[in-house]
């Protein structure tokens, strides 16, 4: 045989490369910390992280369950998903919903978007954390998306309070993700760091993942907020703005949160290479339509801080 | 060996990226195909304050459209004329308390990609004190970026970056000499700053260093070329060099090594042993050699979710089968039988100091290596470098926050190593502070010693774990009972240690609800597992939680043990026992 010094390393594409570090981000964390979750928000990126987990166990199964943490405002058709996706994938899916904000009659309208996501979505994950005890959790945030993501590690450390200190994270050198903690003190683990959204969808396309319909352009009832097209999602909305004017347009979601609170586009896409083209066409940047990015500057920063992801 | 790229024609990169847009225009399923074809460059830029990083940044994103247009609105900026322009550094800084102390503070992660490849810039501060993040930016790096202003010249900080950028493995160095405009676009100029600082470089380890005259403000040699104002120039832009660099052969394809990172064990037919490829490669049929335990088996089969591969290169995440039932877990390495690392307690490395708690000799420090924890303790410190001459100084005695340093330690495990030089993955490691748990230091070994075994027969002075074992006749280990009733996990731990005891294997209890500990050792009862297994004992723990994933315990729930006999549950403890290793043949 050649002296394999001799051969050139067979080209790894990105997206093959991504999905190495991924897995090994995957493993590492389920290998060193007692109780891990993985945070499912049943978004595209969720779907992307959830085949990534199957993948880093095959053909054993994820050694840890998925958590959805319900506001109680996300779209029907993301319900639908999260039930058809539990029982394809035999994954131990749970949900926790804020019930303390529930009887307080915590909403996005009344209450506010700020309001409305600190309670019902960073309350709400601090408490199902602190219940189940859980010493490491995945989530699907990206570096790319928002600037104060960009300094995130892949292993971020929190406090016995969930806080995240930017000015004293860890440092994180090569791929040697430092998981040491003490009780009460966790890790949120970054498995999707360094992809970027063209990267969700064109291994969306490549792996043929499914994700909720929302993605893709559809008429459907919204109303004009402001510039802001929210969807008719439920009764709820119509009771909160009698009086608001509902059109159907044909629009698509670029992220999915609570319904009052994500922006549609209008757009034609209707399949994931069309998704992809406008996209690549259109250049907007990614939360621009979810509004509580835009509250004040610096917001997400601060949340983070909070606890949330 | 300096690699350049050739120059392209100006119009090049503008030809390829009007064709990428046709191409997404009229085929988009075209685009994806070569789209997903692209290969991944990771670049660390360097640079300190006011040298234009963050401008050359912005441009590189800018120019190769990585911006959205909310975020260019975000940094567009009305200057004292009244004229609208893009403040190019804002495109880049991110965190709110860096915004207002006007300079990057951290390592911070930007993303863009061209007809040709991916990239992923790791954008890092250069002032002295920050060392520790130039180091991380640094560790995973293809190629290094460095700025020098051309009206400043070659400062001891390019110097610096340059000598750091080299310890930490960087094989390819891109020399950015910067506000060309302000020096006339002058060609002798540039050959002066070029002649000086490759006469540095000249004494390291770079595979190729490559220097392009830019202006970042004026967008001049970062994307497009400027022939007109340099026609002296024949080289590459910093783009053209970022997108043709080959680093396919940078790769370590001669040295497998693969850390175990999980057992994968579905069911009584399946076992596998995860891991990332982190040199070499593997083929199906493959002798291998499991360290530190030297145990050897072949290759049975490499698994993916896709299927069985036939050989696997770095860095896939692949399930390695072998053909004999051995010991392995989480930590070891597996490697390729007639290609061995070096197996030792003893190391020098090249150390990245990152606390304010000092280091210095005798202390010792849990450390990461591959796939598994351990301990270390500095023996010495051979020198510390000085930053600003790069003159190694002898007669330290501790290393503080930013130095670097060549040092010598124990690990209390022997650890495979390789020298960093040759093999990233299995050269370095990093220090954590066994207190707080923060990261400490980066270390990058230079040499282990060949001593393994050696030391023990001559009966050095650290009785290894090996010796112990020889000793009483018995591997150490940890058998973790748990969950039940307290009582009945109680008693069958003693029952356990009384009948192993018997059969001559030194076992001791350690219980959550011992009564000798004031009802509970709470948080620390894997620790203090952990360090009756250093000293060579069988620990049997009564719990009411499962084993922490890092201690390798012999996981016992009493939910599968027969708690309502306990003869049968102490002989089914002590069986896992005997299978492990624990009890005299």
């Amino acid at each position: 045989m050649a002296d394999p010094t001799l051969l050139d390393a067979p080209t790894i594409s990105h997206l093959r490369a991504l999905e190495a570090e991924s897995i090994h981000i995957f493993r590492e964390v389920a290998a060193e910390f007692n109780n891990p979750v993985m945070l499912y928000s049943v978004g595209k990126d969720s779907s992307v992280l959830a085949r990534l987990a199957i993948k880093a166990f095959h053909p054993g199964k994820p050694p840890f369950p998925f958590l959805h943490v319900d506001t109680t405002w996300k779209f029907q058709e993301m319900y639908a998903f999260r039930a058809k996706f539990a029982e394809e994938h035999g994954v131990n899916l749970q949900i926790h919903i804020n019930q303390d904000g529930i009887q307080r009659g915590v909403n996005p309208f009344d209450s506010g978007s700020q309001v409305h996501t600190n309670v019902m979505k960073t309350q709400g994950l601090l408490q199902a954390l602190n219940k189940y005890g859980y010493d490491a959790a995945f989530g699907g945030a990206r570096r790319e998306e928002e600037k104060s993501r960009a300094k995130e590690r892949i292993y971020s450390f929190r406090d016995r309070f969930h806080q995240w200190d930017p000015k004293s994270q860890r440092p994180e050198l090569w791929n040697l993700y430092n998981g040491k903690i003490w009780k009460g003190e966790s890790i949120r683990a970054f498995p999707l760091s360094n992809w970027t959204e063209l990267d969700i969808w064109q291994y969306i396309y490549l792996e043929n993942i499914d994700v909720v319909p929302l993605y893709f352009a559809k008429e459907r009832p919204v109303i004009n907020m402001n510039g802001t097209l929210i969807m008719v999602d439920d009764d709820r909305i119509r009771k909160a703005l009698p009086d608001a004017k509902i059109e159907q347009r044909v629009v698509r979601f670029r992220t999915l949160g609570c319904y009052p609170l994500s922006g549609a586009i209008e757009s034609e896409a209707s399949n994931v290479p069309e998704i992809i083209q406008e996209m690549m066409l259109t250049r907007m940047s990614e939360r621009q339509n979810r509004l509580i990015d835009k509250d004040e500057e610096g917001s997400m920063e601060q949340k983070k801080r909070e606890g949330y992801f | 060996m300096t690699t350049a790229p050739t120059a392209a024609a100006e119009s090049e990169i503008d030809a390829a990226r009007a064709q990428e847009e046709e191409l997404i225009k009229t085929d988009i399923l075209g685009f994806l195909k070569q789209n997903e074809e692209k290969e991944l460059l990771r670049l660390c830029a360097v640079g300190s304050v006011d040298d234009g990083k963050s401008t050359l940044i912005g441009r590189l994103l800018h120019d190769s459209k990585g911006v959205y247009d909310d975020q260019l609105a975000d940094a567009t900026r009305t200057t004292d004329t009244g004229e609208r322009a893009i403040d190019f550094a804002r495109l880049t800084d991110g965190l709110r308390a860096e915004r207002e102390q006007g300079i990057t503070i951290d390592v911070a992660y930007r993303y863009f990609s061209t007809p040709a490849r991916k990239f992923i810039i790791a954008d890092t501060p250069g002032h002295v004190q920050y060392t520790r993040n130039m180091a991380t930016g640094a560790s995973t790096a293809n190629v290094a970026i460095i700025l020098i202003d051309a009206r400043l010249g070659v400062l001891t900080q390019s110097r610096r970056h340059g000598y750091i950028a080299d310890l930490l493995g960087i094989p390819h160095l891109l020399v950015a000499v910067n506000k060309m405009d302000l020096v006339d676009y002058s060609e002798a100029r540039f050959a002066e700053i070029v002649a000086e600082f490759r006469a540095f470089t000249g004494q390291l380890g770079f595979t190729s260093v490559t220097f392009v005259p830019v202006s970042a403000l004026l967008g001049i040699n970062i994307v497009d070329p400027g022939a007109h104002r340099m026609a002296w120039y024949g080289g590459p832009t910093v783009l053209q060099f970022l997108e043709q660099v080959p680093i396919r052969r940078d790769v370590n394809l001669r040295d497998f090594r693969m850390p175990v990172q999980t057992v994968i064990r579905p069911n009584l037919d399946y076992r596998g042993f995860a891991g990332q490829v982190a040199s070499g490669f593997i083929s199906k049929g493959d002798a291998i050699t499991v360290l530190p335990s030297g145990r050897t088996s072949r290759v049975k089969a490499i698994d993916t979710f896709e299927g069985e591969l036939q050989r696997a290169y770095p860095p896939q995440a692949v399930v390695l089968r072998l053909e004999d039932e051995i010991d392995i877990s989480r930590g070891d390495v597996i490697v390729k039988s007639d290609n061995q690392p070096r197996v030792s307690r003893h190391h020098t490395a090249h150390v990245v100091w990152m606390s304010d708690t000092p280091l210095d000799p005798g202390r010792s420090w849990l450390m990461k290596h591959g796939a598994g924890y351990g301990r270390v303790t500095i023996d010495a410190i051979e020198h510390r470098v000085d930053l600003e001459t790069l003159q190694p100084v002898a007669g330290v005695s501790e290393l503080k926050l930013n130095d670097i340093a060549r040092v010598r330690f124990t690990s209390h495990k022997p650890l495979p190593t390789d020298p960093y030089r040759q093999n990233r993955a299995m050269g370095a490691l990093i220090f954590i502070d066994p207190v707080n748990n923060n990261t400490v230091g980066a270390g990058m070994i230079a040499e282990s010693d060949r001593d393994e075994g050696k030391a023990e027969q001559d009966g050095g002075t650290e009785v290894s774990a090996a010796e112990r074992e020889r000793r009483l006749g018995h591997a150490p280990g940890v058998l973790w009972l748990w969950g039940g009733a307290d009582a009945a996990r109680t008693a069958l731990a003693f029952a356990a240690e009384r009948r192993l005891f018997d059969g001559n294997t030194l076992a001791v209890v350690l219980d959550d609800g011992d009564p000798r500990y004031g009802g509970g050792l709470g948080v620390g009862l894997a620790q203090a597992a952990q360090r009756f297994v250093d000293a060579g004992l069988v620990v049997v723990v009564g719990a009411q939680v499962a084993p922490p994933a890092g201690l390798g315990a012999i996981d016992l729930p009493l939910s599968g043990l027969p708690v309502d006999d306990l003869d049968k549950a102490t002989a089914a403890v002590v069986g896992a026992a005997v299978q492990a290793g624990m009890v005299r043949r």
